[in-house]
């Protein structure tokens, strides 16, 4: 097992989720650098949390014409295996992976703070450690999560059990007060059709160590270790 | 012609500039005259704190650099360093809040990345207005969104600081910006222009127009023709930052460079001017291959632009094609724009001619120091009678009353438009005694807090100095970390008037005993003086930034009740005080009285009470008592963790009711302890002669006070959390 962590320009979760995976899961993980084309031969690309480019456009709008993302998209069609947390989860919808956009949070604000999470798919690679009707405790970090797509897209993700996460209370119930940045259908995670491509808003790599107060996160990256192995 | 209205408008004496002309055996041309502006100027030179400054104790074991470089720095074991420091970006912040703030992070992050360090952690001062007022709501807004656009796209967490609300900062905000870097002690760098011939390196963005006489404006009066200094407040640009942090730290990293020194205030005349005075060179620079982002810039307006998010690098010089090799891996320019010389000068050329010719240590070290008159305002002879204060009739209504009070009120509407989490070392998250940083690979945390009560400086200032280092420490305790270095801010207002540079002198003296006392350095910090609008000055407001240790991290408390039937003990005792507290402003709109005493031998007698009971592990919570006195302080203790558990305490002193709740004695600490081991902490505390008095238990979900068995409080402690959570957000209407 073999995980990739992209560094952009402006990427600052990429030394958070390296340091997860390499010292905590003491897992085999690289950095990939965005201006070259060479994936490492990793099982798993994840794109991390950041402001790829500044995001001075729309979040992830240049992420997606780097050297390394032309690699990643041809991976990704492949069948391998893609995680984009918060800007990375930004910057697969740009690269067309995942469908939908994000507009600013309800509030207008940038939020930060721990949210609870209700696992709606436990059958991905992603989540295989986890239980449907999970709750997961995991924080948000994002001006722009509050998750946007048509109706029929919407419908579309529903029918094929495409949406991963939603924004819950700690009991696992949907309220427009737990939905915090306004998603449609609280919706917090989604993946691709085939289930090998997920992005994310919360940040798994902050909820990876007791102290910081939980280890809910580590459930996604174990999926991605027990699937691969 | 150099005259009287150029002079004023460079905000130059005749004096001075006499003595320049004396310094440089000539008359000095435009662009001279501008550089002596800017090194000269209060925020440069120190020329009217530095004598006070003195008095402030520098050393100690641990302490790798003091005051005079771009931050302190304090050995940490392990290899490791902290480096530190807090500066003000009030005066930008009031004109333009959003780009104020933000620049002030922005340069901020690049004095403690400029020294090798990598940035771990911002905290902000802020001091506004009263919110009742429109136009300190805006402040408000655009700067803490300032604070979270730059920060957050930085990548380095806002874990803390403080928000304090007063009229007296309507017109002249407070933005206090602290910073904190981790550093291999090895590799530690500084501004230096050292070996004549190595080249020195232009990097990051391209220079503009922007924030000419930024440092000039900082030294001087607000007056109504604030608007038209609009165009001295800079724009940030993080992504530029992030990209020059990077490269910066990887260029460090590879031993390829001398010396390092960020463009901040007075830009390129002060790198080069101070990377040369440093090191007893001097510095040759040619301004035609300097990046310019306009057309037809003059001499003058290069040297003294403020374009942010540049550095100036003496590189080595077999070195200098990696060095460009890494600015150019980050897409970032890196052009040599000159050399070290010998010789002492600072030599600029531009189109073919010589425009500067000066002497750096002129520039730097030669800069006139004053020894401003002092004199004692009247208003600190008034006496003030409280006693014809009237005792509420409703303990409840006035305990919640003092929770929705902004300055006591829940933080949360602030600090989670910060990215705090970032790096994952948070583990406190904001609104703890001090914030918790743990160190990766060690067992160790770093605990930091920001403190002072600009009330009590105003009345007291000697007493507002020692309580700001005081409840900085006592915060530290709290948690459990025992305070290991001090940086201050000391916000003031126009030091040319007797009365502020009495203020001044007091709080310093403060300050200094209390740092003495607590056997903790000062290592550097900043003074912000001309905090005065239309005459009019803020509060005396000294800011310590205090930063403390953890050896093992798991042991660090948290100010929240843990569990149902815990004993609650205060340790310190209660005594008649009621001047300067929040209570009276809040509920008799009286900024009066004499503020809290402090006996700073007692205070650090409870400190070693609370750290030593925290480290043996017998602490279940600890949380001190400040602001609103003892019941904001239970309150607190029973939202303040997410179990969310009451309390019912009786309280057995004679003395006003009012008082003995809300009054803000100083040298007090609340924390819970099982049953089964309060005798051990009334142990401890006997042998360092501190109080510990069992007050009652942690039970339910009410919050119970009694004043000698008789019940005054009574309140569910949701009640109470709602008036202190919802307070700020009601006030901007935005959930």
């Amino acid at each position: 097992m073999k995980f990739g962590v992209v560094i952009f320009p402006g990427s600052n979760c990429d030394y958070d989720t390296f340091y997860v995976l390499k010292s905590i899961l003491k897992q085999d993980t690289t950095f990939l650098w965005h201006k070259e084309h060479d994936l490492k031969n990793v099982d798993c690309v994840i794109l991390p949390g950041g402001f790829s480019y500044g995001d001075y456009l729309r979040s992830g709008a240049i992420a997606k014409f780097s050297p390394l993302m032309q690699e990643v998209k041809g991976f990704a069609l492949n069948g391998g295996l893609v995680l984009g947390i918060c800007n990375g989860f930004q910057v697969l919808m740009e690269l067309g992976l995942l469908p939908g956009a994000m507009l600013r949070n309800k509030n207008l604000k940038f939020l930060c703070q721990f949210v609870h999470i209700r696992l709606e798919n436990d059958q991905i690679p992603f989540t295989n450690s986890g239980k449907k009707g999970q709750v997961l405790k995991i924080p948000i970090a994002h001006f722009d999560g509050n998750y946007c797509a048509s109706p029929e897209t919407i419908q579309k993700i529903e029918k094929n059990n495409q949406i991963i996460f939603r924004y819950s209370d700690v009991k696992g119930q949907y309220s427009e007060e737990a939905n915090v940045n306004g998603s449609m259908e609280s919706i917090a995670g989604i993946s691709n059709e085939t289930g090998n491509v997920m992005g994310m808003m919360p940040h798994p790599e902050r909820a990876s160590e007791a102290l910081l107060g939980s280890e809910d996160g580590k459930i996604i990256f174990q999926s991605i270790i027990n699937r691969v192995r | 012609m150099i005259d009287k209205k150029l002079l004023d408008e460079h905000n130059l004496t005749m004096e001075e500039y006499e003595k320049i002309v004396e310094l440089i055996g000539k008359e000095p041309n435009i662009t001279e005259l501008g550089i002596f502006s800017l090194m000269w100027s209060e925020h440069c030179s120190y020329k009217s704190s530095k004598v006070h400054l003195k008095k402030l104790p520098a050393s100690g074991k641990n302490v790798i650099q003091g005051p005079g470089e771009n931050a302190g720095i304090i050995d940490i074991g392990d290899s490791l360093a902290v480096v530190f420091k807090i500066e003000s970006h009030n005066h930008p912040s009031f004109i333009e809040p959003y780009q104020g703030a933000a620049t002030g992070i922005g340069g901020i992050l690049r004095d403690i990345f400029t020294m090798g360090a990598r940035p771990i952690a911002l905290l902000d001062t802020l001091r506004f207005g009263p919110l009742s007022k429109p136009k300190n709501k805006a402040i408000m807004d655009g700067v803490v969104s300032g604070i979270a656009g730059y920060g957050n796209a930085m990548g380095v967490p806002t874990v803390g600081g403080d928000v304090y609300f007063n009229d007296c900062y309507s017109l002249n905000p407070l933005v206090n910006v602290f910073c904190l870097g981790i550093v291999e002690k090895e590799r530690i760098f500084y501004a230096r222009a050292e070996g004549k011939g190595n080249p020195v390196l232009y990097v990051g963005s391209k220079t503009g127009r922007d924030g000419i006489h930024g440092a000039t404006m900082a030294s001087a009066e607000f007056n109504q023709d604030l608007e038209q200094k609009r165009p001295n407040v800079q724009v940030g640009d993080p992504f530029k930052e992030k990209l020059l942090l990077e490269a910066c730290l990887e260029v460090m990293e590879k031993d390829l460079i001398v010396g390092i020194q960020d463009m901040g205030a007075a830009g390129l005349t002060c790198s080069t001017s101070e990377m040369a005075a440093n090191s007893g060179t001097g510095i040759e620079i040619d301004l035609d291959l300097v990046p310019q982002r306009e057309e037809g810039m003059t001499p003058y307006e290069i040297m003294l632009s403020e374009s942010q998010e540049r550095m100036l690098i003496v590189a080595k010089k077999e070195k200098v094609e990696e060095v460009q090799k890494i600015f150019a891996k980050w897409d970032l320019d890196a052009i040599i724009i000159g050399h070290v010389d010998e010789g002492g000068r600072l030599k600029v050329k531009a189109g073919g001619g010589i425009v500067v010719d000066l002497p750096v240590d002129a520039i730097i070290n030669l800069c006139p120091v004053y020894k401003r008159e002092l004199k004692e305002p009247a208003y600190i002879k008034q006496e003030t009678q409280l006693d014809s204060i009237p005792i509420p009739e409703n303990f409840n209504q006035t305990l919640l009353k003092l929770l929705s009070s902004p300055t006591i009120a829940n933080k949360e509407w602030v600090y989670r438009q910060y990215d705090h989490m970032v790096r994952i070392n948070t583990a406190f998250l904001p609104g703890a005694d001090a914030s918790l940083l743990k160190i990766k690979n060690t067992k160790k945390a770093l605990a930091i807090t920001l403190d002072g009560n600009s009330l009590y400086s105003y009345l007291d200032p000697r007493i507002g100095g020692k309580i700001a280092v005081a409840e900085a420490c006592r915060n530290l305790a709290c948690v459990g970390a025992r305070p290991i270095g001090v940086t201050n801010c000391l916000n003031f207002g126009n030091p040319e008037k007797p009365e502020i540079m009495w203020q001044f002198a007091e709080a310093i003296d403060g300050i200094a005993q209390a740092c003495r006392i607590f056997e903790i350095p000062v290592t550097g910090g900043n003074v912000s003086f001309y905090n005065d609008t239309e005459g009019v000055s803020i509060f005396p407001t000294p800011v310590l930034g205090v930063v403390g240790m953890v050896d093992d991290v798991a042991k660090a408390v948290s100010p929240g009740f843990k569990v149902d039937e815990d004993t609650v003990v205060l340790l310190g005792e209660n005594r008649e005080e009621l001047g300067a507290s929040e209570y009276l402003k809040c509920l008799f709109a009286l900024e009066k009285g004499t503020p809290p005493q402090i006996d700073l031998e007692e205070e650090k007698r409870v400190h070693e009470v609370c750290i030593a009971a925290a480290s043996q592990g017998i602490l279940q919570s600890a949380h001190d008592v400040s602001e609103g006195g003892l019941a904001v302080c239970l309150a607190e203790s029973s939202f303040l963790s997410e179990e969310k558990i009451g309390l019912n305490v009786d309280l057995q002193d004679e003395m006003r009711t009012d008082m003995l709740l809300f009054g803000e004695t100083q040298s007090r600490i609340v924390v819970t302890v099982k049953s089964h081991d309060l005798q051990r902490l009334i142990e401890l505390a006997r042998k360092k002669k501190v109080k510990a008095t069992p007050i009652g238990s942690t039970c339910g979900k009410r919050i119970i006070i009694s004043h000698n068995n008789q019940r005054i409080v009574d309140l569910t402690v949701e009640e109470a959390y709602r008036a202190w959570k919802d307070a700020i957000p009601e006030i901007f209407n935005i959930k």
